[in-house]
């Protein structure tokens, strides 16, 4: 995680070594972090430890909790809603596969061929970011509505037969069924993969495509042995970027699902908001971020790119 | 075929668009049924052309509060976040100590945390201390998630900042204080704007994690997120769409001066 930082300064090359300039006060680091790392120790490391601890205790509202041990509640959490866990992870890596086969022409677009329109797409891309998240969501509800222009198209050609088949949707409306809630996802975290993907396109020397091509690599070669591999760092935190905050997503699988598509963290919110039943919130919402990150590392292990942040 | 030849050169410019159609296409629905007429409580299905909704913007109940308390929040949020971030990301850049590793990952794992978790988790201390829910704890909540994306914005623009500036103002007897104000702030200022303007969509825009420590207390996305189950009025898009234009015209608008700006250096 530090190598990025450990790096010199790209603008000086020359410069004999990026060593802080000012050498007087050894303690004005630790000055300069105090009031926002000691924020972050009381409202998250420490409501972490709450919640662990919540997760293990046992009682009622009325009675009040006690820390018990009572590492059960994992094992029930866990054998009743596994298909909510399961269902998270798939939706999860739908929509971030989907992403990244939807992002990547947009992020290319914007980062070689887009010219002097490059601006103006830019701010696209980002403007809606400031149109309040559930408008948007809720404006797909009118998009797929039954009987509306895409439920109609994909009736006309025949897709839904095979959606139906493959169970994503039932009966001739896609509202309220699996796809809405991938579609809804995929729609909600594009623009997390699109800019990384953009910053790490438009790192890339257009030489090099000159030099694939005068190499007699055709286009599609030159993207797969030279663009795509260099664009790397950002497919991984891309994906990171969609694939985390998708799983623990509610908010789509509430207004464009049904209760046959919650996700975990539909479980999550209603226990924790409606049934106040605290160890088991607690204990499910530490599997799922345990869950999350021992993924995230497999996944960075794997794609070789650890220095990323 | 030419046809064939054509659309193979092009494929890539035209996935894109589709993407970017894709993007946009609820911005266009919010637009559009802004200017709708619903029969019932609904607004999911178009009757007919109105601009009744744009004329009486405020003609919901709490509608507008929400929004305010919403705005309030996130300017409150965004000083929070940037001063705390952008001191943070100084210090990660500018000095070599002990735990930088530990800071580096302490400012890591909120943005690589699901909403739902953090949320949760601070539900869980505020109910332990007893505290009161509300504005308070909405906003501590959002200046801790917003803390770590300041930080990255800061870091890579300081990061990639010539130290020989500074070198050259202290040579030229700057002393640290005019050092600071004069070179080293005005040069990173353009990461902490970007900071800054993140933090403030966030914090504006979140849903998540203030729908758990919010408590009664109601902010726009909770209002939205409310109306959804009782009937969204058309106001909620006469809002949506308000945004994504202020949006636009004022990145319009800063790029426009930014440059000018720099063809007047030039």
């Amino acid at each position: 995680m530090t190598a990025v930082t450990e790096a010199p300064p790209p603008l000086a090359p020359t410069a004999p070594e990026a060593k802080p300039p000012r050498r007087r006060g050894r303690l004005t680091p630790y000055w300069l972090l105090l009031p926002g790392i000691l924020w972050l120790v009381v409202f998250f490391a420490l409501p972490m430890i709450y919640q662990a601890s919540t997760s293990v205790q046992t009682g009622s509202l009325e009675q009040g909790y006690k820390v018990t041990w009572h590492f059960v509640t994992y094992w029930d959490a866990l054998s009743e809603y596994w298909p909510q866990f399961l269902r998270s992870v798939l939706y999860a890596a739908a929509a971030t596969v989907l992403c990244l086969l939807l992002g990547y022409p947009l992020a290319y677009l914007i980062a070689f061929r887009a010219g002097r329109w490059r601006n103006l797409i830019m701010i696209l891309v980002i403007a809606p970011f400031f149109t309040s998240f559930l408008i948007r969501t809720l404006a797909w509800k009118t998009i797929l509505a039954d009987g509306g222009p895409v439920v109609g198209a994909l009736n006309a050609l025949h897709v839904l037969d095979v959606t139906n088949w493959l169970g994503w949707t039932s009966g001739d409306r896609v509202l309220a069924t699996p796809l809405a809630v991938v579609c809804g996802l995929t729609y909600n975290f594009l623009p997390f993969m699109i800019l990384p993907l953009y910053t790490s396109l438009e790192r890339i020397d257009g030489r090099l495509h000159e030099a694939a091509g005068d190499l007699y690599a055709r286009p599609f070669t030159t993207f797969r042995k030279v663009t795509f591999p260099l664009s790397m760092p950002g497919v991984v935190s891309g994906t990171l970027l969609t694939f985390i905050p998708a799983a623990g997503d509610y908010v789509n699988a509430d207004l464009l699902g049904s209760t046959d598509t919650r996700m975990v963290g539909n479980v999550i919110q209603s226990q924790f908001l409606r049934i106040l039943d605290y160890p088991t919130a607690a204990a499910l919402s530490f599997i799922l971020m345990a869950a999350i990150l021992v993924m995230v590392t497999v996944y960075i292990r794997r794609s070789g790119t650890e220095d990323l942040v | 075929m030419p046809f064939v030849t054509w659309l193979k050169r092009h494929l890539v410019v035209i996935a894109g668009l589709l993407t970017l159609g894709y993007l946009l296409l609820p911005n266009v629905v919010v637009t559009v049924f802004s200017f709708n007429k619903p029969k019932g409580r609904f607004n999911y299905e178009w009757q007919r052309f109105s601009t009744d909704a744009w004329k009486d913007p405020c003609g919901v109940a709490g509608m507008c509060g929400s929004l305010s308390l919403s705005l309030q929040i996130a300017v409150w949020a965004t000083l929070g976040a940037t001063a705390l971030g952008t001191m943070i990301a100084f210090a990660l850049v500018r000095y070599r100590f002990r735990a930088r590793g530990a800071v580096n990952s302490l400012i890591f794992l909120p943005m690589a945390m699901p909403e739902v978790v953090m949320a949760a988790s601070l539900l869980t201390l505020f109910l332990n201390m007893g505290a009161q829910l509300g504005f308070w704890t909405i906003l501590i909540a959002h200046i801790m998630f917003c803390l770590s994306f300041v930080v990255t914005a800061v870091k890579a623009r300081v990061m990639s900042m010539d130290p020989r500036l500074e070198q050259a103002a202290q040579d030229l007897y700057a002393g640290p204080f005019q050092t600071f104000w004069r070179v080293t702030l005005p040069i990173a200022a353009p990461g902490i704007a970007a900071g800054a303007l993140l933090a403030f969509a966030l914090s504006f825009d979140d849903f998540i994690i203030t729908n758990f420590n919010a408590g009664s207390t109601v902010t726009f996305p909770m209002f939205v997120w409310g109306s959804a189950q009782r009937g969204t009025p058309v106001q909620i898009n006469v809002i949506g769409t308000a945004m994504f234009v202020l949006a636009v015209l004022f990145v319009l608008v800063s790029m426009v001066i930014g440059n000018r700006r720099a063809r007047s250096k030039a």
